[in-house]
This record gives C-alpha cells, structure tokens and sequence, in this order.
C-alpha cells in the first residue's frame, strides 16, 4: 500500500509539511486561547494591587510580588492587606482549601464505592424488579438537578445541618444516578470468566466484588472517581446555599464571597486572581499526574456515546 | 485478563451454579447505601417538590395550600417566558460554538497529530471552576482595565463593555462557557473520529480527495451518532446554567441574562418564594423531559453508517 500512496502522490514529505503549516496554525491558536487567560490570571495576581491601573498591559508586571497570595491566605496583617488593595475583610483561602478537599474527597471515595457495589448488582445479579429499578434510576438522570435542590435545602435546614459537613455531603455521598449508571454500563462490558472462575471455586458474589471485580477494574473506577472529583470541585450552588459559613466555606463559594466583598466600583482584582489562582492549582496537579488517564476517560465517554 | 490459577477445567455455559433462584438478599446488602441515598435526596425531595409547587412558602411559616395557583400565576409570568427564551438563546450560542469549533479542532488533531500533550492542554479551561473562569473573564472582559479591551483600542478600536451591554452580555457569558467546554467536546468528537476505520481515508487520499472535502464527505456522516451525544449532552449542561451568570452579570443588564436557574435561585432564595419556585422547577422538569423525548426520538433517527 506504501508504494501505491508514494506512486500516486509524488508530493514530497516537505511540501506536505508546508501544506499543514496553516492547519498547525489554527491549532496553536487554540491551545493560546485556551491557556493564555490562565496565564494571565496568575500575571495579575502577582502585580501589586495599587500599581494594576497603570501596569495592566505587559505580559509580565513592572514589580512581581507575592504579597496578593499571602493575603488571601490570611498571612499578613489587616492594614498590610488594606495597603496591598484589599478590603479589608478576612480571608482564610488556607480553611477553604481545607475544606474543599474535604468535601470534595469523602464524596469521591464514598460515592465511587457505593455506586460500584450497586452498578455491579445492576449489572449482574439477578433479583425482582432489577430493570424496573434501573429505569427509575435512568429517568432521574433527566430531572435537572434544581428540581430536587429546593426542598433538600429545605430538608437539611430543617435537620439544622445548615453549616455543617454533613448537610454539605449529605445529598451526593451515598450515591448519584448518573455514577450507578455509568458503572452499569461499565460491568456489562468486562468479561464474566474470571468471576465465574471464583465462584466455581466457591466465592459468593460479596468477596467475588471485592477481591476479583473491583482489583480487576481499578483503572476505571479511578477514571469516574477523577471525573467525579472535578464536578464536585467545581460544584458552588449548593456549597454557597447550605454552607455559607466560614468554617465550612468551600473555595467556590469563598471566591464568589470575596467577590461581593471587594468593592463594586473598583473590585479587588489583583486579590481575586490570586485567589482563583489557588483554586486551579489542584486542577492542574490532575493534569500533570493523571494527564493521559484523564484524556482517556473523557474520549472513553465519547467512544461510547 | 486470564487468570490460570483460578481457572478450573469444568466448562460453565450460562448461570453460575448455586445462584439459579435469584440473589434478592445479596442484592439488597449491595444496594443498600444507593437506595438509601435515593430515597432520602431523590424521591423525597421530589415528592416534598411537587407538594411545595401547590403551596405558598416563605421558608419559615407553615406551607399554605393554594392549589394550581403558582402553575396561574406562572403562566401570566413575562420574567419566567423571558427567562425560557433568554435560556434557550444561550443554549444556540453557547452549543453552536463548542460544536462548531470543537468539529473544527478535532478534525485538526485527527488529521494531524496524536500527541497527548496537546489533548491535555486543550482539555485544561474544562477543568477551571465555573467560579473561577467567570471571576477570570470578568477581569479579562473588564470594561476598563481588562485585556481584552486593552487589544481593541491598540488596534484603533473602541472599548466594550462585554458584561454590561445589553445586546453583548449573553453572547459573552455563551463565550465565557464555550471557552470552558469546548476541549472536552473536541475530544469526545475526537474520540469519534478514530472509531472511522482509516482505510476509508488512505482510499479517499488515493482518490485524491482533498481534506475539506473528506471532512464533509466523509469524517461528518460516519461521526453522526457522537454528534448527536455530544449534542445531547451540551444541551442539558447548557440549560444549567447558574455559575456564570451568578458571578458576572447577575441575571442583568435588563434580565438580558436572567436564564431559568437564576430566576428560579432568584425567586426561592432570595424573594423567598419556594412555593413559586418550586412550581417554576417542576415546569422546567416537564419542558425538558418534552425536549429529551424528541432529541431521543431524532438519536434513533441517526444511526451509523458504519453498523
């Protein structure tokens, strides 16, 4: 086949560079779009705060400072912050960060866990009413989320969780459609041999779970959990609604605090920016560790649509 | 994934032994914390909904029975039929770009590269918070001081006021998002695109096929089905939309951006009227399980030519 394509196109391999040189154009250009305005949320955020009206427009700022990132994390002094350009007004991004993990890692892991033990009831164990209760489940999918937000507000008011970890945790811990779906879908796929292996050797279908299904499926548990982890990272309604408090603030919702904080005329923004810097760091730490695993799960999603 | 040491000689076809009747109470003990947690943040709260929706509620009172009154009152509501047109005008922009422009650069990555690193940094605005990327573009669309601005007047243009103009704010708030989303659309199209056995395109190279024309001709109907599930998906993220609008704009200039979610956060949280907006969100719920059942019904239109 080689032969016939260098017959058929005598084109030699640097013209056909030359010919792709406007195609690799238009995607740099997308990668700068996509990166260039993080880059320059982290240029602000080292720029002192008095000088940003006049040293807004070269790529890297007159005098770099770390000042801005030490104020949002409460290191310095009220008036040092006040003098930086802050208002005044304590901020603690070290408690939120704090908090952000929390919230975000017990739902990772408890919800991961919970959601595999029923997608694998789903998707192999055979009992009554097994489709009818996946369809239910299926059709809750469709129900846009503020639907059941309203009154579970009201719910976790009522129980006086308003404030706390568990009424922040509370509604996605134990399980969410879309997680025993996805991993439904994921156990019907993997082959049945080796479990039926182990349960001619005698295993019931709990240690089968967890000695041979869930090592065995490792890797994509750990795909949906990041993907998870992402979503519940990014989450802020529901943090800003039921957990306002700065004791159980989460960093999305401190951020859209500081916000209202700052004044309207002429907002905080070198503070802002270090603040939102802060909250990208772990995003990119995923990128970094977990790039490829990343990448995979998303086109993973795609091959399956 | 040949396991040797477990693997017995005995040939098994069908059932596993000792579990023909059934594992009802094996099933519950694995469905137990699922059920519960449906049960508790689901079905309840959807019960506890659609009994609000007939109520008047301030949060802090008894609920009042009224009946269909909120369902009255909505109907003859302008803010919720502009707060469904306003959505639906997002939801177009917002859809329009990522697809357009993801097509676009999958196509590119497909044809030229695999490189992974590149894949990672496109997929990187996706993974920014909402919060984060709206607080971002806000200073970057700043009317004074931001960077975008700063382009438009050092090319002898006149500055914008992205945020607080009427007629710009949606379209920026669709870009804001579009900026976020698109990597991940690009690669699930990407995804799409290798599943096209590459045969067909050497034999559209031999023919000498150009590559516009192979991208219509032949790239486009082959990835049909993923268009269609990356269309479903953008839709129901885009008609969420909450973050953006809650950070930048606030639903204004003159509700330009005053979509469903907001009005209805609006009227629960602030107005205190959960009553109303529950029967808001129950509408929304009926709206689009209408829509979801038609976009079902065109997915099943659109089966692959590769099947």
């Amino acid at each position: 086949m080689n032969a016939a394509v260098s017959v058929s196109e005598p084109m030699s391999v640097g013209r056909r560079r030359l010919r792709r040189l406007p195609a690799w154009i238009c995607l740099i250009v997308a990668i700068v779009i996509s990166l260039f305005p993080l880059y320059w949320m982290l240029r602000t955020a080292i720029t002192p705060g008095p000088e940003l009206p006049s040293d807004n427009a070269g790529l890297l700022p007159r005098h770099p400072t770390l000042i801005n990132f030490e104020r949002v994390l409460g290191l310095v002094s009220r008036d040092e912050a006040r003098a930086a350009g802050g208002s005044g007004a304590n901020l603690s991004f070290f408690l939120y960060l704090r908090n952000s993990v929390l919230y975000t890692g017990l739902i990772t892991c408890l919800q991961t866990i919970f959601c595999a033990m029923a997608g694998y009831a789903f998707a192999r164990l055979r009992f009554r009413g097994r489709d009818a209760l996946f369809n239910v489940f299926v059709a809750a999918l469709m129900v846009p989320p503020i639907f059941t937000l309203l009154p579970n507000f009201a719910l976790v008011k009522q129980l006086g969780w308003l404030n706390t970890y568990q009424g922040l945790v509370a509604p996605s811990l134990l399980m969410t459609p879309f997680a025993v779906f996805f991993l439904r879908q994921f156990f019907l796929g993997i082959p049945r041999d080796v479990e039926q292996a182990a349960f001619i050797d005698g295993a019931g279908p709990w240690t089968v779970f967890w000695r041979v299904v869930l090592p065995m499926t490792k890797g994509p548990l750990f795909t949906l959990a990041l993907t998870t982890a992402v979503w519940t990272w990014n989450d802020y309604l529901w943090p800003l609604l039921v957990a306002p408090g700065e004791d159980t603030r989460v960093l999305t919702a401190a951020l859209g605090v500081f916000l209202k904080q700052s004044p309207n005329t002429s907002p905080d923004w070198t503070g802002l920016m270090a603040g939102s810097a802060l909250s990208v760091v772990p995003v990119l730490l995923l990128v970094v560790f977990f790039g490829r695993r990343l990448v995979d799960s998303i086109q993973f999603s795609g091959m399956k649509g | 994934m040949t396991t040797t040491t477990l693997a017995k000689p005995a040939t098994v076809t069908g059932a596993v032994p000792g579990r023909r009747r059934g594992d009802g109470r094996v099933a519950l003990a694995f469905l137990a914390p699922v059920l519960i947690g449906f049960a508790a943040f689901y079905v309840y709260p959807a019960v506890r909904g659609a009994w609000y929706s007939l109520t008047d509620w301030n949060l802090l009172s008894d609920p009042r029975f009224v009946g269909l009154g909120n369902y009255a009152e909505l109907a003859g509501d302008p803010l919720f039929w502009n707060s469904l047109k306003v959505t639906a005008y997002y939801v177009v922009l917002t859809v329009g770009m990522q697809i357009t422009i993801g097509l676009g650069l999958a196509a590119l990555l497909h044809r030229l590269t695999r490189s992974l690193v590149l894949r990672s940094l496109l997929v990187v605005p996706w993974l920014v918070p909402n919060v984060t990327s709206a607080l971002l573009w806000m200073w970057l669309l700043d009317a004074n001081l931001g960077f975008l601005n700063h382009l438009l007047t050092s090319l002898g243009l006149d500055n914008q006021g992205f945020l607080t103009s009427p007629e710009l704010a949606m379209p920026s708030v669709a870009a804001v998002n579009a900026w976020g989303a698109t990597g991940y659309t690009t690669l699930l199209l990407y995804a799409g695109m290798l599943l096209v056995p590459p045969q067909i395109y050497e034999a559209a190279a031999l023919d000498g096929t150009g590559e516009v024309r192979t991208f219509f001709r032949i790239t486009l109907p082959l990835i049909r089905p993923i268009l269609a599930f990356v269309l479903v998906v953008s839709l129901i993220d885009s008609f969420q939309l909450f973050d953006t609008v809650a950070v930048t704009t606030k639903g204004g200039p003159v509700d330009a951006t005053r979509v469903v979610y907001y009005y209805i956060y609006e009227e629960a949280f602030t107005h205190f009227k959960m009553g109303y907006a529950s029967a808001l969100a129950l509408s929304l719920v009926l709206i689009l399980g209408l829509l979801t059942f038609v976009q079902m019904r065109l997915l099943r239109a659109s089966r692959s030519d590769l099947a």
